[in-house]
């Protein structure tokens, strides 16, 4: 019995691993895109179309129907996803922090009313109210991350605000009230620090849901826009060519894939290692 | 029991009015507002949106066009669609059939193999089985539904040949349940892949839970076969959490439905809605997020309304 759970753990914990290791090798892909990448992604080139991956050492990846490097592509593009992914997160964590924080701490009416609200935009599914403001703000990569943080912020409000109930009973808040120190004050200098863990573990979780929302919209056509590439709009391109060229929507799929598994492993990993009580394998 | 129905219902009435409010709030937010398709139409004169403002009822203070859009939202008065003029609402009915047969055969799919999964990984806890299906669950979730779609359709589509790639049925053959089933099936397991794993692992900690109390062991000390403990002792205490699941679940189910009917050409109310968005049709957009909404507070009502079935303490508390 001990000896299957330290296995099991152990599995658990290297899946965690794995997820940290991919985290950072993306973010480093992304963040020297511009050096890593062979050539100009938006570089056309009409005597070179649809070449097949590994094939060539100029496009290891193979290119385009219009002759672009998928591999430059798929390094200009992550550099995208991952920016949406990450302002949407800190979107979705400021926002969901602040409403948990309030609600939780203050009570009463404000908790009623706040807490309502967090009721009436769950009703809605996330991809229709998504979709629906995406298609009324012009789209740039900054309304794609407010719009992706603003309609995904509920779960965390949720979170937060289930944390600050229980930490507001505590003595060290109650003395800082005796004390005379400001609410604001406590909420931010007493109450939050002791909230960080299912926060941070919620943000890792957002920073996968963001990226995989970005995705959907980008390949619906109301995300990111081309000539910029994004992973989800390089699959709108290649859904017309999967019968005869398929590598060209494999590839930034798996990339999703990877991107999307990276982060909900580490984030599983971090729930389970900073905060017992919300492991989903008791 | 009838009381707490109607203190459930009663609960409802805040979501009803915030779900109308975030709903008119939105087509006022709208480029051109609930008149974009005229204010958009270069040969239509500045008197004639005028005059159709005031038909629509747009010059009356704000307060007024909400009472009377909300009194139209429970009347059944949806509006009417910009190109064609159909009532919103029955274009939406009309493509209802279509999203429920997918949304439903995904849901009894996922069901079935998430709870068999899940009950099985709770009983062998920390086996082989339960690490892979765990592990699984994760890799599962991970997963572009759309990106799937497109990756079942290339396999059993393209190069296989077994299933067709997209629409309901076979031209010529509208109404064959054979041409149905077969174009069902991908869309069907691909949206059931995420659910699956959703319950798969609420399955496995609600049973989980149960497992491991006074109750269950009374039982298997008195002797009772394994498989009665797990049905009749187990089950209807691991299941509340599930329907609460159910409830909670509707608005992914939505937004996974939306995703694999646009992947897959599926004639219902997800295509209506990306279709819809392409045209800016606004009042069939804002009739779908209305009427999922109402929809997802009523999935909620009736799970905890069975909740309550099930469970005494509930209702009475």
């Amino acid at each position: 019995m001990l000896r299957t759970r330290i296995w099991r753990r152990f599995l658990h914990h290297r899946l965690a691993l794995c997820g940290a290791v991919v985290v950072a090798l993306l973010l480093a892909s992304a963040l020297f895109a511009p050096a890593l990448a062979p050539q100009d992604p938006t570089l056309l080139d009409t005597a070179a179309r649809f070449r097949p991956p590994f094939a060539s050492w100029s496009h290891p990846f193979g290119t385009d129907e219009l002759g672009r490097d998928t591999l430059s592509r798929l390094l200009h593009g992550g550099r995208v996803s991952l920016t949406v992914g990450l302002v949407a997160m800190v979107t979705t964590v400021l926002t969901g922090a602040m409403v948990g924080i309030l609600a939780g701490y203050l009570g009463g009416v404000v908790d009623a009313l706040l807490m309502r609200f967090v009721d009436t935009m769950l009703c809605f599914p996330q991809v229709f109210l998504l979709l629906v403001i995406a298609a009324f703000v012009p789209p740039s990569l900054v309304s794609i991350s407010l719009v992706i943080g603003l309609t995904s912020w509920m779960e965390v409000s949720r979170i937060v605000r289930a944390e600050v109930l229980q930490i507001r009973e505590q003595d060290f808040v109650a003395a800082a009230r005796v004390l005379g120190v400001p609410p604001l004050r406590i909420m931010v200098r007493e109450v939050l620090p002791n909230a960080a863990a299912p926060i941070l573990v919620a943000a890792t979780l957002k920073v996968a849901s963001a990226v995989l929302m970005e995705s959907y919209i980008s390949y619906l056509g109301y995300g990111v826009q081309p000539p910029l590439a994004s992973w989800g709009n390089m699959l709108t391109n290649a859904q017309g060519y999967l019968d005869s060229v398929p590598w060209l929507a494999i590839l930034p799929g798996a990339a999703i894939t990877l991107t999307v598994m990276g982060f909900n492993f580490l984030g599983d990993g971090l729930r389970d290692a900073l905060d017992p009580r919300l492991r989903m394998d008791r | 029991m009838i009381g707490f129905i109607l203190r459930r219902l009663l609960q409802a009435v805040p979501l009803l009015i915030g779900v109308s409010l975030i709903g008119f709030g939105l087509m006022h937010l709208a480029p051109g507002g609930p008149l974009a398709v005229y204010t958009l139409n270069p040969t239509i004169q500045a008197q004639d949106i005028e005059r159709i403002r005031i038909i629509f009822g747009l010059d009356q203070p704000v307060h007024v066009q909400y009472l009377n859009w909300a009194a139209g939202m429970f009347t059944g008065h949806w509006g009417n669609t910009f190109f064609g003029g159909r009532p919103v609402l029955e274009v939406i009915l009309e493509r209802l059939p279509a999203t429920m047969l997918l949304m439903g055969s995904a849901l009894s799919l996922a069901m079935l193999l998430g709870l068999a999964i899940g009950i099985l990984g709770a009983v062998r806890r920390y086996g082989v089985f339960d690490a892979l299906a765990t592990t699984g669950a994760l890799f599962a979730l991970s997963f572009p539904t759309f990106w799937f779609g497109l990756m079942a359709i290339y396999v059993f589509a393209i190069e296989l040949q077994w299933l067709p790639s997209g629409g309901m049925y076979e031209l010529g053959e509208e109404g064959s349940v054979i041409s149905l089933l077969r174009h069902l099936v991908l869309p069907a397991c691909v949206l059931a892949l995420v659910i699956t794993a959703t319950w798969s692992r609420y399955a496995r900690s609600a049973f989980l839970e149960v497992i491991d109390q006074d109750f269950i062991r009374t039982a298997s000390a008195k002797g009772v076969p394994p498989a009665r403990i797990l049905f009749r002792h187990a089950f209807p205490n691991a299941a509340k959490p599930l329907i609460a699941l159910l409830g909670v679940e509707l608005p992914f189910l939505f937004s996974g439905a939306l995703v694999t009917e646009t992947i897959f050409g599926w004639p219902g109310m997800g295509r209506l809605f990306v279709d819809a968005l392409g045209m800016k049709e606004y009042p069939v957009l804002m009739g779908m997020m209305m009427f999922t909404a109402f929809f997802v507070i009523a999935g909620n009502l009736l799970a905890d309304v069975a909740i309550a079935l099930i469970d005494p303490r509930i209702r009475l508390s």
